[in-house]
């Protein structure tokens, strides 16, 4: 499942929110696992973008139809091979990326499909989530993190310093993050990438090809 | 009913009257005669010249001329896609989907819809005198394709003063159609929905329609193609032909469903070959109205050109050259239970369009119906063609429906 659960609706409007900020006006957009297409409605309305998703679950394609705007049904980790190089101004992965097979050959898709790609994630460092596993023993289960290990659609969890490394393996320039606490607010940009991946619950990073810059 | 129409005539033949010549010749709903100068250029090489187009039209073209929506229909359809049929009585074949308050709303747009060229509703074809021999064409006329019927669609475009068509709308041979102006015409075309269709036709869909074309050639009444000329009319081999062919256009689950093994008005089994069971009795009724409205030598033409149908060919053996630089914006619909046109032959349309950036929305409707799904009850496609209809009209500045 690429339609990751957004249990928090307050905190899911935060980073789209940061996201919409981030995105150009009128700019060709791709939202892989667009879900029920909150995020391109919203970047429709506040940036008139010419958006397209991609989103793995039918009823949610044909709700985004219906909608009226421009989604197919597919699989990220198979069909972003499909499209050209730098088709799009921003291809964007909200809260998708950990729900991917192969996440680094998504990332590089991205990237390569995207003249920008803008990743969002839950945060694995978060020491909520540390913290359960060292106390319980067990997989630890968050609002963030709702699902049992054994019926998680998320299979490829990171933490920020993971993603971070993940982004110099592909040779991906950050140009800027965002990681938002648990209340949705956003911590300091200047502090430091150990505190930032010890309170964010999730973060936001935006990203350009390293060759192209 | 056309007082020429052959078939009523000769003494010991089967008497019933030749509908279908009769809509042929001339037709009850518009049309429009492109004369000898300007020929028509077919595929195969040869002229057309002069054909007719018969049509109808619904809703009123917009001062703009920008709200002009073109319904292709499909193998055995016709051009009565919102009215009651004048042959059969029936209702227009989807108005489901057309019509006033309907997802493609006759109160916001003008909709076209041509009969095919080859087919026998009035748009030239085999069963239309040929102007040369002042008989019918019959097995002389020339094998056309699905550009064809699309450039003879253009020159009708054309005779009605639109530049661009919001949008081109068909299912099945409809959705080739939507397919050829997207690639051939896309400059003229701001929507396309192709539904339950394909970018070519798959070794099985040859094959069916091979059965159905020789099961017409093989009845006797056929006599070589020329049975108009001799007042005759192939009804057990074109009705063998529609019979094979409406079994693909259901579900193995649906034919379950609505059948399973029930006999038809009896107890037991007959021990003969009368239609003991319902679904046979189904498919005879399927096979004998349709007889009524169709050409035989249309059906020959027009599954010919759907076999023949082969985008990708045209375009170097890459689908996606079809659709390079389009600016068209795309709504692909598949239907689960579609082993006709199954779901990966609309993925590998979505695919060539991904390939080139289109935009392009593409859903997969959940029903067990099979292929005939997109011409039935479907909410869920008529959410999808409303919802990408509407909000496209609203890009282009279309007025929404006045008093609705």
């Amino acid at each position: 499942m690429l339609s990751q659960r957004k249990p928090r609706q307050m905190e899911s409007r935060v980073d789209h929110l940061l996201i919409a900020e981030m995105v150009g006006e009128g700019a060709r957009v791709l939202d892989v696992g667009c879900g029920d297409g909150e995020l391109l409605q919203l970047l429709s309305n506040t940036k008139s973008v010419d958006g397209r998703g991609l989103e793995i679950a039918r009823d949610r394609v044909n709700a985004c139809v219906a909608r009226g705007l421009s989604v197919i049904q597919g699989d990220a980790d198979r069909d972003l091979a499909d499209y050209p190089d730098a088709a799009f101004d921003y291809a964007i992965l909200s809260l998708t990326i950990q729900a991917t097979r192969s996440p680094k050959a998504v990332l590089q898709n991205l990237l390569r499909i995207g003249r920008r790609a803008i990743v969002s994630f839950p945060n694995f460092g978060h020491w909520e989530v540390r913290a359960k596993l060292l106390l319980t023993g067990r997989m630890p289960r968050t609002e963030n993190l709702p699902d049992q290990w054994f019926d998680s659609p998320n299979a490829h969890l990171c933490t920020i310093k993971d993603f971070a490394d993940l982004c110099r393996a592909v040779n991906a320039e950050v140009e800027r993050s965002a990681v938002f606490n648990w209340s949705g607010r956003q911590l300091s940009q200047r502090s430091p990438l150990g505190l930032q991946n010890l309170l964010g619950e999730k973060a936001v990073f935006l990203m350009r090809h390293g060759a192209w810059a | 009913m056309d007082g020429t129409s052959q078939g009523t005539t000769d003494a010991g033949k089967d008497t019933r009257p030749l509908q279908s010549t009769g809509e042929a010749r001339p037709p009850s709903s518009h049309s429009v005669t492109f004369p000898s100068s300007e020929p028509l250029e077919l595929d195969c090489g040869r002229l057309l010249a002069p054909f007719t187009l018969a049509y109808q039209t619904y809703g009123q073209l917009n001062a703009a001329r920008s709200n002009a929506i073109l319904i292709c229909h499909a193998l055995t359809g016709d051009q009565h896609v919102a009215n009651v049929h004048p042959i059969t009585g029936k209702p227009g074949w989807w108005e489901t989907l057309v019509g006033r308050g309907r997802p493609i709303d006759t109160g916001r747009f003008f909709v076209i819809c041509p009969n095919v060229l080859g087919g026998c509703m009035g748009s030239t074809g085999p069963a239309s005198i040929n102007p040369a021999t002042a008989r019918p064409w019959g097995l002389g006329f020339p094998v056309i394709t699905i550009g064809d019927m699309v450039d003879a669609q253009v020159r009708l475009i054309d005779h009605l003063g639109i530049d661009k068509l919001f949008s081109v709308v068909g299912g099945s041979m409809g959705g080739m159609q939507v397919l050829e102006w997207a690639a051939r015409h896309g400059a003229r075309v701001a929507t396309a929905i192709p539904i339950a269709t394909a970018a070519r036709h798959s070794s099985q869909n040859i094959a069916f329609h091979e059965v159905g074309r020789q099961a017409v050639m093989a009845d006797p009444e056929w006599a070589q193609g020329k049975y108009l000329e001799h007042g005759r009319v192939p009804r057990r081999g074109l009705a063998v032909a529609r019979m094979a062919a409406h079994i693909t256009y259901l579900s193995e689950k649906a034919l379950q469903q609505k059948f399973g093994r029930n006999l038809q008005n009896r107890s037991d089994r007959s021990f003969s070959f009368s239609a003991d069971f319902q679904v046979e009795s189904y498919l005879r009724h399927q096979g004998s109205s349709f007889v009524d409205r169709f050409d035989a030598n249309s059906y020959l033409y027009i599954t010919r050109a759907t076999d023949y149908f082969d985008l990708a060919a045209e375009h170097g053996d890459v689908l996606a050259n079809a659709f390079r630089g389009t600016t068209t914006r795309f709504c692909v619909v598949s239907f689960t239970s579609d082993w006709l046109y199954p779901t990966q032959e609309s993925k590998a349309i979505v695919q060539a369009l991904n390939a080139v950036a289109a935009n392009i929305s593409f859903v997969e409707v959940d029903t067990d119906k099979g292929h005939d799904a997109f011409l039935l009850d479907e909410p869920e496609l008529f959410a999808c063609v409303e919802g990408f209809i509407n909000a496209s009209a609203a890009k282009a500045g279309i007025a929404a429906a006045s008093g609705s």
